[in-house]
């Protein structure tokens, strides 16, 4: 016997069947009815953020942070418009949400109606899929299926909109078991005999290396777990992407860093000069092969991935093979492990020996400063003073976010939220709610530029209202880092537009706000500053005045090889080393 | 590769083989992908798309195109199974051959997208489109244009005494032959739907 119910308590039925506890979203007139029914129940908590984009990058840190997906709930007409960049955030980085909006009823659609917008066709390019429901009785269908696409094979951003009659109307719920299974059902099982093929390689491999990336983040922590121990088994070394850092650990002896165009020196070498690279996870995005004519010309490639479209879309596979990285893992250590266990232990101890002097060049090395705070350092003390810490980190996007993944030590999946794909300065403020919302107890810190920290720092508001108690580390080099670095090597110096004028005062608009701000410029101070950002029980602006004109290195510049990497002027065998650099 | 039509089946069993090495010249009507990976060649290929019949879903498709920039020669569709919801969208499209592979592999991934054959090598077809073709003349190019339209087993479908609407089907060369036997005899207006094609056998 089916319940018959508004459209609008539909939507809220259908979340909670979902197992949904949090909403991020902000209401209009297409969505008060399904306002009306969120405000009476408790179930599902909802947080009100200041604008739709803050609403979609919460949603995404809600996401990675916890792996469930997450919810947002907007109106029509411009709440939807607003939510683009979101979602096209989430379709490169492939992080699942489900994004409902409202829409004007049926009748008035195409007729120009006020706040209305073709939302379906916005954002049907950014979005895995979408729906326009037109009927009630398919909403709660609609629904559950939504939630099964946007996690089901490679996670994505989906949008249902929902005109107001059809939330007004009554209808027939259709419960969760009840809805027709989708055909969508992306193959997660590898080809058996093809694992095989690759665990041969395995055996005999010289120079073998594991390039992991989001993929093993998507999968589940149980990805990660199979993949330290196939990695500790095999002895193999492993380099990660940006979006893979955590999947093993930092500290793990086998690990190289973080590979691509401001990747480790050993690590994009190694690359290089590998003859098997397994790919578990990524997608040989361009920031990581830099030129393709030159990308690891001697090696033969592994790559493991839930897309079949992502292999061979740039780099050849040798060994390509389609499935869940996990369910992958699982069966390739099961297969090398009755086969005895081989490795090339001859073969792997001359590589090892290769990367221990590819270290000794010590890339990450940089010019310490007693009256200036450099960026590194910060990073250093931040990652010095938070390690022990139940710690989850966002970044906006520049400089800050490369110095972020090559000196903050990852040693778990889901505790590193950044926008890699697309890019999105204005990322961090709103991720960094939404990972407090999904762990209110946590140490969650936002390390940012002070550009990138403008675009979303309305998102202050809802972090002040929700007792969210985040750390807004804003690296403050009165530049747009990034693109001077690039003006400074490129573009001889010619510095357009680069510079941030009229900052406000950062210590001054925490206050405003009902935050607490605190303002360091020297490094003698900073400890002390960073330990009062951890202590203070609520929010935090820390505005960390540091070096204006560094520039961050390893750097492939664009169009060249991993071997023709620029390092910085600190990277001799004779600078100061790490641990110096911290009692300068 | 067959096809059992009617039969939901798993989007998981298509994956890609890697491909054999042998070389350029093989037969394009071949079951076995017997390009070189590399080749920098543009073929053509014909695809036959597999879709839900749902409002958008043509859409998406064709986004998909443009967004990525990639060629749609040709593009028809219709519903094919009414009770099952499903219509078929004919895509003639060129590009090298990694081109056209990454163009199936991002169809087949579609959520909509049901089943994505490329006819061009999974072995011998059908394709044939249909003109409706107007020439303009008076005079000796009028039982001109009738003599031709006999030897192309053209149908007369509207005539005037200064005009001709000529119906034909058949493959798109010999539409193009058509047409242009055509031009030299009057004004000629062209009406084409593209083209539908099918494998052949089971």
């Amino acid at each position: 016997m089916t319940r018959q119910m508004t459209g609008a308590k539909m939507v809220v039925e259908a979340l909670k069947d979902q197992g949904v506890d949090t909403v991020f979203g902000y209401p209009g007139g297409a969505v008060l009815p399904i306002y009306d029914e969120v405000f009476q129940q408790n179930e599902i908590r909802h947080i009100l953020v200041r604008h739709e984009q803050g609403a979609v990058h919460a949603a995404e840190g809600y996401a990675r942070a916890t792996g469930k997906p997450g919810v947002v709930l907007v109106t029509s007409g411009p709440g939807a418009t607003n939510a683009v960049t979101g979602l096209t955030d989430a379709l490169m980085d492939s992080i699942p949400i489900v994004v409902l909006t409202g829409q004007v009823p049926t009748f008035m659609i195409g007729s120009d109606a006020f706040q209305e917008a073709d939302t379906v066709g916005i954002t049907r390019p950014c979005t895995k899929m979408n729906w326009l429901v037109k009927e009630t009785d398919k909403l709660a269908s609609t629904i559950h299926e939504a939630f099964h696409i946007a996690s089901a094979g490679r996670p994505g951003p989906v949008l249902i909109d929902i005109p107001k009659d059809v939330q007004f109307a009554t209808g027939s719920y259709t419960e969760k078991a009840k809805t027709k299974v989708s055909h969508y059902q992306p193959r997660v099982k590898g080809d058996i005999d093809m694992i095989t093929a690759l665990v041969e390689a395995m055996e005999t491999a010289e120079r073998p290396l594991f390039y992991t990336g989001g993929g093993v983040i998507n999968s589940g922590p149980q990805a990660s777990t199979l993949l330290r121990e196939l990695v500790d088994a095999t002895g193999f070394p492993i380099t990660s992407t940006l979006m893979g850092l955590g999947s093993y650990p930092a500290s793990g002896k086998n690990w190289l860093g973080m590979l691509g165009m401001h990747g480790l020196y050993e690590a994009n070498l190694a690359m290089h000069g590998c003859d098997l690279m397994i790919n578990i996870g990524a997608r040989f995005d361009d920031r990581i092969t830099g030129r393709i004519a030159d990308f690891s010309p001697g090696s033969r490639k592994a790559h493991v991935d839930i897309d079949p479209s992502s292999i061979n879309k740039v780099i050849h596979a040798d060994f390509p093979i389609i499935g869940d990285v996990g369910h992958v893992l699982e069966d390739m250590l099961r297969v090398w492990k009755a086969r005895g266990r081989k490795t090339n232990s001859a073969g792997l101890a001359k590589w090892w020996e290769q990367i221990e002097t590819w270290k000794t060049v010590r890339c990450l090395d940089y010019k310490a400063d007693t009256k200036v705070i450099k960026p590194q350092y910060a990073l250093e003390r931040l990652e010095a003073l938070t390690k022990d810490h139940d710690r989850y980190i966002c970044t906006e996007v520049g400089q800050h976010q490369m110095w972020a993944a090559q000196y903050l030590g990852f040693e778990d999946p889901n505790r590193w939220m950044t926008s890699g794909g697309l890019g999105t300065m204005g990322y961090g403020v709103p991720a960094s709610v939404g990972v407090q919302v999904a762990h209110p107890d946590a140490l969650v810190i936002n390390v940012a530029g002070e550009a990138s920290w403008l675009m979303n720092m309305q998102e202050m508001g809802t972090a002040v209202q929700f007792r969210l108690p985040v750390k807004q580390f804003i690296m403050n080099n009165e530049r747009l880092g990034m693109v001077r670095q690039w003006q400074e090597l490129l573009h001889g110096e010619r510095y357009s537009h680069s510079w941030s004028e009229a900052l406000p005062d950062f210590v001054k608009l925490a206050e405003a706000f009902g935050a607490k701000g605190i303002l360091c410029s020297d490094p003698a101070d900073l400890d002390d500053a960073i330990m009062e950002m951890i202590n203070h029980d609520g929010p935090v602006i820390f505005d960390c005045l540091v070096e204006k004109h560094e520039n961050c290195f390893p750097m492939i510049p664009s169009g060249k090889a991993h071997n023709e990497m620029l390092l910085g002027e600190a990277s001799t065998k004779d600078a100061i080393d790490a641990d110096g650099a911290v009692m300068v | 590769m067959t096809h059992s039509g009617g039969v939901p089946h798993h989007k998981t069993e298509r994956f890609l083989m890697s491909p054999l090495k042998i070389e350029k010249g093989a037969s394009s009507h071949s079951a076995y992908d017997l390009r070189s990976h590399m080749s920098e060649e543009i073929e053509t290929h014909t695809l036959a798309v597999l879709v839900t019949n749902e409002a958008g879903v043509l859409a998406r498709v064709i986004g998909l195109f443009s967004g990525r920039g990639y060629n749609i020669d040709s593009l028809t569709v219709a519903e094919v199974d009414h009770e099952g919801h499903r219509s078929r969208i004919t895509i003639v499209t060129s590009g090298t051959p990694q081109v056209i592979n990454q163009i199936k592999m991002q169809l087949e991934r579609m959520v909509p997208v049901h089943e994505v054959a490329d006819l061009s090598v999974e072995g011998a077809f059908v394709s044939r489109e249909l003109a409706l073709i107007k020439v303009m003349g008076k005079g000796e190019a009028r039982v001109e244009a009738l003599r031709i339209a006999e030897i192309f087993r053209a149908n007369v479908v509207d005539s005037t005494l200064e005009s001709f609407v000529f119906e034909i089907t058949g493959t798109p060369d010999k539409i193009d032959a058509f047409c242009d036997l055509m031009r030299p005899l009057g004004d000629v207006r062209l009406a084409r739907t593209g083209v539908a094609a099918i494998a052949r056998g089971v």
